[in-house]
């Protein structure tokens, strides 16, 4: 039998519902694992092991009762470090919040504890989710298992690398520019970011409130909709989520049939500015699909050359407000200067000592773009460039059922690469900040190692709004497509971890 | 060539409430001139006549039912706070004595 820690979650799911192993089982390969690897990988910033084994216990009384209580009951879980729980710490990555125990839970996590499945612990970020590596994380960055010397992605390298190395078999993640996808590309593993307001945010430590947006981490398209089909639903502690469901993702990959589906190339996102290797890679993800019976388009979408330059204004301007809450008073750390000080020098200090770098360049270029006289010039600017991208998109789906492109410019590159260079950072979400600015569903599903170094790929879709099971169909397709190359999937040819 | 200068950068700071040492002052005013610049672009890519979207998805007017629901006793929402004082979080001075 294949060690559980190399199962599915949908696999476990039924090994646990036929009771061929308990979630105890389970949960204790997993935490065995993880104790011993995470100094190595640095994927958890917290781990429960009582918390977490005390709910298999529970999942597993549940089962014996003949009760199941979601479709991936008693398969546990990590969670990212910037949803609340009221059992264990939540920084976001801040010495802000270090050691802070949240009053209330995530409404995605109360869904977790309700579904069964245990949460092993609360994974790595970079700070408030600003960055694409994990190296602005306050405690360190977490590492690739493809190779432990470069980034597994960010913000949401905790999730991709504890999913990827198999320190849990599924994850949450947040997205607000491709924190989940970006990751997933560089692991060599799956997530997706849900049409906007299909999860609930409540609990969520906000970024920037119009672009954030949770969603699944795993290393199968099946685990990805499954997890996605627990989490989604209308929640009335959250007034953007949407009221209506947007149906089963799990029945649109087990459903998935290539035939009349239209694909669309983005131009502006698949010619210059990607690595060779990646580039080879996406144009073999597009010509297995017209093989298999897809039909290929060329898309324009011009606005899309200016999605990044609007998104860095309108992320730090939201961030800028959402992170004024950090102010010495309710919650957090409290750095009180010498003398008599007012609460404003004491707000002034706390925030000095508990912020990072990247988090200070943020608010402060986020207070420039909300300053009067500059308001207009870059922050009402980049919201009409959000106009232009929905535009551009609105017509491009007018002709095809999705939009494929490379998720990432590079594979994996090297901690300590980019981390003084703010700017070059900012360009590794090139491909999936539109789906954050206009609010569709996008996913990237693993399409190879990169001739170069040898590296993991992704290949994103993209579906119009509330069409996630297209996205889900299509990604089980090209999975399906390159499991019969592979024999398997790509995550089965990472190297094997060994403890320090 | 945007122009953020030290003095900027300072202002901007304390709008933020962040205190900021010389140095910092100095790399930010650097960084985000490079930033801004490219940000700018922004301004190439829009008319006049484009409506602004602030929202993925239109939505207006989300009213809940107007009853009382459960909430955190005060004890629980005091209790992340670094100093609270009969039932209320405790903070310094918010004038100065001048």
């Amino acid at each position: 039998m294949t060690e559980l820690i190399h199962r599915s979650a949908s696999e476990l799911a039924s090994l646990i519902s036929s009771k061929e192993v308990s979630s105890q089982e389970v949960t204790k390969a997993f935490f065995d694992r993880s104790e011993a690897l995470n100094s190595v990988t640095n994927s958890y910033l917290h781990l429960s092991r009582e918390n977490a084994m005390a709910a298999a216990k529970a999942a597993d009384e549940a089962t014996a009762r003949g009760e199941a209580h979601s479709v991936l009951h008693g398969v546990p879980i990590a969670v990212k470090d910037n949803l609340t729980t009221t059992d264990a710490p939540t920084t976001s990555g801040s010495n802000i919040l270090k050691g802070w125990v949240p009053q209330y839970d995530a409404t995605v996590v109360t869904k977790l504890r309700r579904g069964g499945l245990p949460i092993l612990g609360k994974t790595n970020l970079d700070e408030f989710a600003m960055g694409s590596s994990t190296e602005y994380s306050a405690f360190g960055p977490s590492r690739n298992p493809w190779d432990l010397d470069r980034i597994p992605g960010g913000s949401g390298g905790g999730s991709s690398s504890a999913v990827s190395g198999f320190l849990a078999p599924i994850a949450i993640g947040s997205d607000t520019g491709g924190s989940i996808r970006f990751p997933a590309a560089v692991t060599g593993s799956v997530g997706a970011k849900p049409t906007y307001g299909a999860v609930s945010r409540y609990g969520l430590i906000a970024l920037a409130s119009s672009l954030d947006q949770i969603g699944p981490v795993s290393n199968t398209v099946l685990d990805s909709a499954l997890l996605q089909d627990v989490i989604s639903g209308h929640d009335p502690m959250d007034s953007t989520s949407l009221p209506q469901s947007l149906g089963s993702m799990a029945d649109a990959v087990r459903n998935a049939d290539p035939k009349g589906l239209r694909v669309g190339v983005v131009k502006q996102l698949s010619s210059d500015g990607f690595q060779p290797g990646v580039k080879e890679l996406f144009e073999d993800t597009v010509a297995k699909l017209q093989a298999a019976g897809a039909e290929v388009v060329e898309v324009d979408c011009p606005s899309f050359e200016y999605a990044v330059a609007a998104y860095y204004l309108i992320l730090p301007a939201e961030a800028s407000s959402n992170l004024a809450k950090f102010d010495s008073v309710r919650f957090g750390l409290r750095v009180t200067p010498d003398g008599n000080p007012t609460i404003e020098r004491v707000m002034a200090a706390t925030r000095e000592a508990g912020f990072g770098p990247e988090v200070k360049r943020r608010i402060i270029l986020g207070t420039y773009a909300l300053s009067s006289g500059y308001y207009d010039a870059y922050y009402g600017s980049a919201q009409k460039v959000r106009t232009l991208i929905q535009q551009d998109l609105a017509k491009a789906f007018a002709k095809v059922d999705v939009l494929l492109t490379p998720t990432a410019p590079t594979t994996a590159f090297k901690i300590g690469e980019k981390v003084n260079d703010p700017l070059a950072m900012y360009l590794n979400d090139i491909a999936t900040i539109p789906a954050n600015l206009a609010g569709i569903p996008g996913m990237s599903v693993p399409n190879g190692l990169a001739k170069e170094d040898g590296l993991p790929s992704g290949v994103q879709i993209l579906a119009p709004q509330m069409q996630d099971a297209q996205m889900y169909r299509v990604g089980a397709i090209i999975e399906k497509l390159y499991a019969a190359q592979w024999g398997g999937p790509l995550i089965a040819q990472a190297p094997k971890l060994e403890a320090k | 060539m945007s122009e953020i200068t030290p003095d900027t950068v300072r202002h901007l700071a304390s709008l933020a409430r962040i205190l900021v040492t010389d140095e910092e002052v100095e790399t930010l005013a650097s960084e985000l001139n490079v930033i801004v610049d490219a940000v700018a672009t922004v301004n190439q890519a829009v008319s006049g006549d484009v409506v602004a979207t602030s929202h993925p998805i239109p939505m207006a007017n989300v009213f809940r039912e107007d009853e009382v629901r459960p909430s955190l006793t005060q004890a629980e929402a005091l209790s992340g706070a670094p100093d609270s004082a009969e039932g209320r979080f405790r903070v310094a001075a918010i004038l100065d004595e001048e």
